[in-house]
């Protein structure tokens, strides 16, 4: 199989969903997904509101339940093996959040703790120093900005030094400085890393700079995907802007 | 070798396989100065090799996440005086009138009203506060958004509802304490006189106030918002026939028959019982204990039944919203 970011076999995909299907009553949010993620590849899946990303990857998470289809992550099965799995990847959304009465270190603390590190004194204070943060490190939660608290979900997201993470919108919140210093940052992870990323925004350049690969999802299923070029040319489109716009109209017709 | 490759090593040890798991970043460990190099070497130093190797059995100990939970929570009491006053505040409001509606029927020749009260009052609390400190403490997660967060780490369902119960003891424990100090230095009143049975009556209003807050939880979670309010009010909707201020025979023969049905009734039965002196009825707290038992296991079920539906619904990650 050849990607963007070279050949892969079938024994480096990481996540790999099989005919996904997800309805709510007589709405069908995503519609025979079959895709796979390769390991060390960033991913993202694009599409208007209401294409199915969001559900495509909260069913990667376990978070909403597939009405049909399998998903497997790492090899293992999803729904038999949530838990395995979930040691192993974390996720970092705009939309959500950590308690905002708790500091920025109690917060981490609790989420090291979380997920099984004895002495996370050093990890915390190296995530917080790379996503500057070191100055807040006992400041409430509450009273950081929305970038400082877009980059502590960061941190927390880091803390288990994942193999795969989902990022949800990560810079829907954040000027466009700390968007940049953001993608930087996770730029950096994957070089050094090898982090496999599944990335979703509706900021298409950003996408368009990051990610390797794009799934294009409309109406539930995929309507193209490959690199941002095979996109492109598929579409026949001059951009992922121009695609992603053409999309969403025919999407709410 | 390739730069961040990674490993896979598998060794025997003590008779037991481990998998250790670890990426070496060379690039790393040849410039140690570089802040790259810092978290592979701090992997290793602050246990994350050991959570690799346990990522194939459950990384970190049940007992860590459990504690993990308790402590946001106590993080959260620690600087905040509104919650503090839920363990205090409102209870010694509540002893104090109840205290005072005693001392006046005393003066109208009532005295055994005035251990039956008394008792009930501070009973009640522990049934209360236990059910609340469970319910409050997940929406809680609801409210700040962070569900999503705890729902996708390692932890278990059953240990996030152990951690939550565990911070509803602790809790139920310091207004207990405190609540019985109180009432023996303003009324007089020795909750301890009622002997060892103290500690099956309130254990069995700790069972009962967690299968109740199981059920309350199970609610929140499938209808969000609209449901808050019976964090506070479900268990005003038992206490009317739990008997805990007047005996079983007052109320009506057909609710007598419900209320037999309900732990809480046969522990304030048992609590009269002893106050006045009729001794400790192993049958009343027998019943309760068993009774609760098939409480928890129903509100258990009732929960995971809930959560089911709101995966298929997929309303967990709408989190606080519907």
């Amino acid at each position: 199989m050849s990607t963007a970011t070279g050949s892969y076999s079938t024994r480096d995909a990481v996540i790999e969903t099989e005919g996904l299907v997800k309805s709510f009553g007589g709405l069908r949010a995503v519609d025979a997904l079959s895709f796979s993620v390769f390991r060390g590849e960033i991913l993202g899946l694009l599409g208007p509101n209401g294409a199915g990303k969001t559900t495509t990857l909260q069913m990667l998470l376990g978070l909403t339940a597939p009405s049909r289809g399998s998903i497997r992550i790492f090899g293992l099965d999803l729904k038999r093996h949530r838990r395995a799995i979930l040691k192993r990847v974390n996720f970092s959304s705009a939309y959500t959040a950590l308690p905002t009465n708790l500091s920025v270190w109690e917060n981490l603390n609790v989420f090291a703790k979380l997920y099984g590190l004895k002495s996370p004194e050093k990890t915390i204070d190296w995530l917080l120093s790379t996503f500057e943060l070191g100055p807040h490190k006992h400041t409430l939660t509450g009273t950081l900005s929305s970038g400082q608290i877009t980059r502590l979900n960061l941190c927390k997201a880091f803390l288990n030094d994942p193999e795969i993470l989902f990022l949800d919108e990560p810079t829907a919140s954040l000027d466009p400085d700390f968007a940049d210093k953001t993608l930087s940052v996770l730029r950096d992870m994957h070089r050094k890393y090898g982090l496999t990323m599944v990335y979703t925004s509706h900021n298409m350049q950003e996408v368009q700079s990051l990610c390797q690969r794009i799934v294009f999802l409309s109406k539930g299923r995929i309507v193209a995907q490959g690199s941002a070029e095979d996109v492109l040319a598929q579409a026949r489109a001059a951009s992922l802007q121009e695609y992603f716009i053409a999309l969403a109209r025919e999407h709410r017709r | 070798m390739n730069i961040g490759v990674e490993r896979s090593l598998e060794t025997q040890l003590k008779g037991k396989e481990f998998r250790l798991l670890f990426r070496c970043d060379l690039a790393a460990l040849a410039a140690p100065k570089s802040r790259f190099a810092v978290p592979r070497l701090l992997g290793l130093e602050a246990g994350l090799l050991e959570d690799n190797t346990r990522n194939e059995q459950g990384a970190g100990s049940m007992w860590q996440r459990i504690w993990a939970v308790m402590l946001r929570h106590l993080y959260l009491h620690r600087r905040s005086p509104a919650r503090i006053m839920e363990i205090f505040f409102w209870p010694v409001m509540d002893l104090l009138v109840w205290g005072f509606i005693t001392l006046y029927l005393k003066t109208v020749a009532v005295p055994e009203a005035v251990l039956f009260l008394l008792g009930a009052m501070i009973f009640w609390d522990v049934l209360y506060r236990s059910q609340q400190a469970i319910s409050l403490s997940m929406t809680e997660e609801f409210w700040v958004r962070n569900f999503i967060n705890i729902f996708i780490s390692p932890l278990s369902i059953p240990e996030f509802i152990s951690a939550l119960c565990l911070v509803g003891l602790l809790k139920s424990l310091v207004t207990t304490v405190f609540l019985t100090l109180l009432a023996l230095a303003c009324y007089s009143f020795n909750l301890l006189q009622i002997g060892p049975a103290l500690i099956p009556f309130l254990g069995n209003l700790l069972l009962f106030g967690w299968a109740v807050g199981l059920f309350t939880m199970g609610i929140i979670l499938r209808y969000g918002r609209a449901a808050e309010a019976l964090i506070w009010g479900m268990p005003f909707l038992l206490q009317p026939i739990s008997a805990v201020f007047y005996p079983l025979e007052t109320l009506p023969e057909s609710l007598q028959h419900v209320a037999v049905c309900l732990p809480s009734t046969h522990i304030f039965e048992g609590m009269r019982q002893v106050l006045s002196g009729a001794g400790f009825s192993l049958s009343a707290m027998l019943a309760a204990f068993l009774l609760n038992l098939v409480y928890l296991a129903l509100g258990s079920l009732f929960f995971a039944w809930m959560l089911r539906s709101v995966r298929e619904r997929g309303y967990l990650s709408r989190q606080n919203l519907h």
